[in-house]
């Protein structure tokens, strides 16, 4: 297919008389560009654009100054506490879960990809309900660990559950249409010439997959500290304990306090702008490795 | 069944794969909700039937899937003029535009819903325009499906992109060669290439809205019957100790999740079956 030219239509310029067969009219592109863009204006960068400008209403000094307070450092204390032990835990399962499920060959395979697709699916707030109704003080369990001195709803453990809860296909997802297309001939070569399994995975799976894995913690990540929905329900919202960014920006935005709750959220929406750039550097660069994600 | 439970491999690492797979998925995914069900099936049928049957509930239920079948519908036309434009289309801040589709994946749901509010609250930006026309948007329904749009847009795009990138001009040339107007070969020939996958990122798109919370609750106003969507039904039950009620909801949700869970595997398995991809 390469091999044949794609320019074979004439080279005009797209006049209405002698455009291409397969381009609209020129009017019909603009028109249909010009929606697009306005579509896109008033509904992504319109909000993106509020943020900032809500957080610096009454100037930068006020804005840094809000995030300074003792509130705000806890919450973002506590987000990247959150993050920097759910992102390592989905990544590891992400990992683990692709080579399972990519290099052996076992019955029930459709099944586990679903179940692990599952919290795409599920709201944030019934996964956050489910958590209660598992480790909450009147269950068994729960009961069990808060009498240990273990709780684990409204404490730190649920919140970090929640967050693995909604991100936990993003690492797997990456990873599976990656190794399936690399497939396993350079393992088991790898194996003839008595690598052991580690050395295997790292010398040789790992390379072929690192962007991919990078693409997905990126997306785990951005995801993982801006949860908002099942945190909700399973923190507990204690101030200055319990209370991660998004949950911060809440309360402040409820108590009309309007500069510390966009402020808070400009930092959060910084985050989601170094992960898309990031994100599309890594598209740009590693195209051909990332395309077989995109496939699926 | 002829084939074995497990397929021996030379490659190491399956007992160890498969262990970290299964330990924590049970662990994070499936005992939450086996809870859930659990929770369910002790309270029985009736009990949870009579927390669901009241018209406050109905309303929630029926508004948050009422207005989730608009976002989508909106998103799904949006996201293939979108992807359209994106693949086919050359213009100055094609790339940045191709980037900014998935924001609604990147940015936190909770800093989406302040930031619609602030815009198209009576006062915002927006809203002052839509106040000085004569209506409301923040705090109404309309505000809500903004908020569903926002955060179901990148599906529909996501998913055909790679569709239109993969059509073959030389099906168009074939169309125009047999004489059909241009229009004639996008509405015969290559909008029927699109529909499956289209589908699948509406069917995405629902689901998401569906259960959808941070970024409507603070636009929405939460007016029982009138702006009160179900996730945050749940929401209230639990702040009232009221478990069943809670749990009733939840089952609620997670069998119309499931259902569209079955809905997308059934679009993809049909047109697996008829076209050979998706």
């Amino acid at each position: 297919m390469s091999d044949v030219p794609t320019n074979h239509w004439p080279k005009q310029p797209a006049s209405a008389a002698h455009r291409p067969v397969t381009t609209e009219s020129p009017g019909f592109r603009v028109a249909l560009i010009a929606v697009v863009v306005v579509f896109l204006a008033l509904l992504l960068f319109a909000p993106l654009v509020a943020v900032f400008a809500e957080a610096l209403s009454k100037g930068a000094v006020e804005a840094i100054k809000s995030l300074a307070n003792p509130e705000a450092t806890s919450a973002i204390k506590l987000t990247l506490i959150v993050a920097a032990v759910a992102v390592p835990l989905n990544a590891v399962f992400g990992i683990a879960a692709a080579w399972f499920i990519t290099k052996y060959d076992f019955r029930g395979k459709a099944l586990l990809i679903t179940l692990i697709d599952l919290p795409f699916s599920v709201s944030p707030v019934v996964a956050g309900l489910c958590l209660v109704l598992t480790f909450g003080a009147n269950t068994a369990v729960g009961g069990w660990l808060v009498a240990q001195g273990y709780p684990i709803v409204f404490a730190l453990p649920s919140i970090i559950l929640a967050s693995m809860f909604v991100t936990f296909p993003f690492v797997a997802r990456e990873l599976i249409p990656v190794m399936i297309e690399q497939g396993k001939a350079e393992e088991e070569a790898a194996l003839t010439l008595g690598a052991s399994g580690w050395r295997i995975f790292f010398t040789v799976t790992l390379p072929n997959i690192r962007w991919a894995l990078l693409y997905g913690v990126l997306l785990c990540n951005a995801r993982a500290m801006g949860e908002f929905g099942a945190v909700a329900v399973v923190s507990g919202k204690i101030r200055g304990q319990t209370a991660t960014m998004p949950i911060t920006i809440e309360m402040l935005y409820n108590e009309y306090l309007s500069v510390s709750a966009f402020s808070l959220a400009a930092v959060l929406a910084l985050l989601a702008l170094v992960t898309l750039t990031l994100k599309t550097l890594l598209e740009w660069r590693f195209a051909d490795q990332l395309a077989a994600a995109n496939r699926l | 069944m002829s084939r074995p439970l497990i397929n021996r491999s030379p490659l190491p690492g399956m007992a160890l794969s498969a262990g970290i797979t299964l330990t924590l998925l049970s662990l994070v995914v499936l005992l939450p909700i086996g809870a859930l069900l659990l929770r369910g099936a002790t309270a029985g049928f009736p009990a949870l039937w009579h927390e669901v049957n009241t018209p406050r509930i109905w309303g929630a239920l029926f508004l948050s899937f009422k207005l989730s079948l608009y976002a989508a519908l909106i998103n799904l036309v949006f996201g293939v003029a979108l992807a359209w434009v994106l693949v086919r289309y050359r213009f100055p801040g094609r790339r940045l535009l191709d980037a900014a589709v998935d924001l609604p994946f990147a940015l936190p749901t909770a800093v989406a819903g302040i930031a619609l509010t602030a815009l198209y609250a009576p006062n915002g930006a927006f809203g002052s325009i839509a106040k000085d026309l004569g209506f409301k948007i923040a705090y109404t329904q309309w505000g809500i499906l903004i908020a569903l749009i926002f955060v179901g847009l990148p599906f529909v795009t996501r998913t055909v992109q790679p569709v239109v990138e993969e059509i073959e001009r030389e099906v168009e040339e074939a169309s125009a060669t047999l004489g059909a107007t241009r229009a004639y070969t996008l509405r015969r020939v290559v909008l029927p290439m699109l529909a499956p996958a289209a589908m699948t990122g509406f069917a995405l798109s629902l689901a998401r809205a569906v259960g959808e919370y941070g970024s409507v609750i603070f636009i929405a106003g939460n007016i029982p019957l009138k702006t009160e969507i179900a996730p945050l039904l749940i929401v209230i039950k639990l702040e009232e100790f009221n478990y069943t009620g809670a749990t009733a909801i939840g089952i609620a949700m997670l069998l119309i999740s499931f259902a569209m869970l079955l809905v997308i595997n059934a679009i993809q398995v049909f047109s697996r079956r008829r076209i050979g991809y998706v």
